[in-house]
């Protein structure tokens, strides 16, 4: 469904993308994960046409986005970092004018408009002016306008920053239940959470280059299941094993403060890049 | 098509939810030069026969549809630089000829809105013109001119700023400059070479010829369907270039 075929991209001197392919099937939950920099944005911001691909070849859904540029964007639907609604519209003439953009009949436009309105739970403010709603009500009205020509691929750059706990899952359902109704969604995201309760494959990019991609279960796998972080005179420090058993067994002998807890995706970043991911 | 639609109609909705904002400020500029110039001062002046007031009108209607038509281009930019709401047509499957004539368009209606109010302002101030086939087309390419020059320069500055000193450098002087004020004829004749080197002379020139029923000039209406014509094509150069 997208496939990326060394893909680069520099600004002036900062090489913001160094050489990434990848493919993601149709109907896939894929997340880059890294920290602000490694170039994820970029990457999203290329292969939906906000900036120039650099070089390398990219597809989406069997269109290439250099020579079919026009059918390359009917494939897919974004959902920018930044909101960009329009404020001084209703929710429903943001929706409408999406629906004209990509050459929706008046008929369709409408019924999509309450179709979706519903699946975000926005369907009591189609008349609101834009302006008059809070940061999470926004997001899922962006979500809603993304999928409005019902692309078979979303993608969602950093969907849920800046958003509370109770906001942020309520994102994930939507996301979800998009993925159920069969849309692939190509999302990026620096928190470890997002991407480990979403993602079905996750990649690693660390200034501009894939460090490492495999599912969140698997990445995981990679250090252990088990972590203890213990606070020594050098700072904090981890250490992982195979099983509980084994943790416990270690932390037996240890007369320091420990914490133990479940490997998660920041500690497989860390290992490779000795970098935070946030 | 639908893209060019869909570009015209969000600035028209845009336009209707100011539009009380939108008439008033189009008012306040012709308003004051109209009382300053026409009516406190205006009994001061007479040109070749006609009341001052006579004159400045079509000069008002000349600047007012540049000032208009330019405007647009504050409205793009804020769009590009604040609400990130270009990206949305750059994400979108609509060619550069469909975004730049949604546009161009919606700076022209701007234009026209603020004429019909300056026409409106003159038959208080009890001055009836001849607003007829080649008035309308003088106003209608000096819009055009400036809508698509707007279009083409906010793709290419890179911050709200810049726009702003292309409106204090390009438009204002061109403002004062261009015949809307005063008769240019009476101005020694390098200066008059200078200024017709100005769209909006042209445009004031013929505006002006048309609504006084004098004799019209057809160069100027070449001149400024021309320079429309090579905007247009600029602007839509452009486009790409705010890609990066």
């Amino acid at each position: 469904m997208i496939r990326l075929q060394n893909i680069n991209k520099r600004y002036g001197a900062v090489q913001a993308v160094r050489g990434i392919d990848l493919h993601v099937a149709a109907g896939e939950l894929f997340a880059f994960l890294g920290p602000n920099g490694a170039g994820k944005s970029t990457t999203i911001r290329m292969l939906t046409g906000l900036t120039r691909l650099g070089g390398g070849s990219a597809w989406l859904n069997g269109h290439d986005i250099r020579l079919k540029p026009l059918a390359a964007k009917r494939q897919c639907g974004l959902v920018p970092q930044q909101t960009n609604l329009d404020n001084e519209l209703t929710v429903r003439e943001n929706l409408d004018i999406h629906g004209r953009l990509f050459a929706m009949p008046t008929g369709e436009r409408k019924a999509r408009i309450q179709e979706l309105l519903a699946f975000v739970d926005m369907a009591e403010r189609e008349k609101s002016l834009v302006k008059t709603l809070s940061g999470g009500m926004k997001r899922r009205v962006m979500i809603a306008r993304a999928l409005m020509h019902r692309p078979p691929i979303l993608f969602l750059d950093e969907p849920t920053v800046g958003l509370d706990a109770a906001i942020r899952r309520r994102i994930w359902a939507v996301l979800k239940r998009a993925r159920q109704e069969g849309t692939t969604l190509f999302l990026t995201t620096h928190y470890i959470e997002e991407a480990e309760f979403l993602a079905d494959r996750v990649a690693f990019l660390d200034q501009g280059q894939i460090v490492a991609m495999d599912t969140p279960e698997q990445l995981m796998a990679r250090l252990g299941a088990w972590a203890i972080d213990q606070l020594g005179e050098d700072g904090l420090s981890t250490s992982y094993f195979a099983s509980r058993e084994e943790a416990s067994a270690f932390s037996s002998l240890q007369g320091h403060e420990l914490t133990l807890r479940r490997v998660n995706l920041e500690d497989v970043f860390l290992d490779l890049t000795g970098k935070k991911v946030r | 098509m639908h893209g060019f639609i869909a570009v015209y109609l969000r600035e028209m909705l845009i336009l209707k939810y100011r539009l009380k904002r939108q008439l008033a400020g189009m008012a306040v500029t012709p308003l004051l030069y109209l009382l300053t110039f026409g009516y406190a001062m205006g009994d001061l002046i007479r040109l070749d026969g006609q009341s001052y007031l006579e004159f400045l009108i079509p000069g008002l209607v000349a600047m007012s549809s540049m000032t208009q038509a330019f405007g647009i281009a504050t409205d793009i930019n804020v769009a590009r630089f604040y609400w990130k709401i270009f990206e949305e047509f750059q994400a979108a499957p609509i060619s550069n000829l469909a975004y730049v004539a949604g546009e161009t368009m919606a700076g022209i209606t701007r234009a026209l809105m603020a004429i019909a109010v300056i026409l409106l302002l003159s038959l208080l101030f009890g001055v009836s013109l001849h607003y007829g086939f080649w008035f309308w087309l003088a106003v209608l390419l000096n819009a055009a001119v400036f809508a698509s020059l707007a279009v083409a320069l906010a793709m290419l500055v890179k911050s709200h700023a810049d726009q702003s000193l292309l409106t204090t450098f390009i438009i204002t002087p061109m403002a004062f400059l261009g015949g809307t004020f005063f008769p240019l004829e009476n101005l020694p004749g390098w200066v008059q070479a200078a200024l017709s080197l100005l769209p909006l002379t042209h445009a004031s020139h013929a505006i002006r010829a048309a609504a006084l029923e004098q004799a019209k000039i057809a160069a100027d209406y070449w001149l400024l369907a021309a320079l429309a014509v090579i905007f247009f094509i600029l602007a839509l150069r452009c486009v790409g270039h705010a890609r990066d």
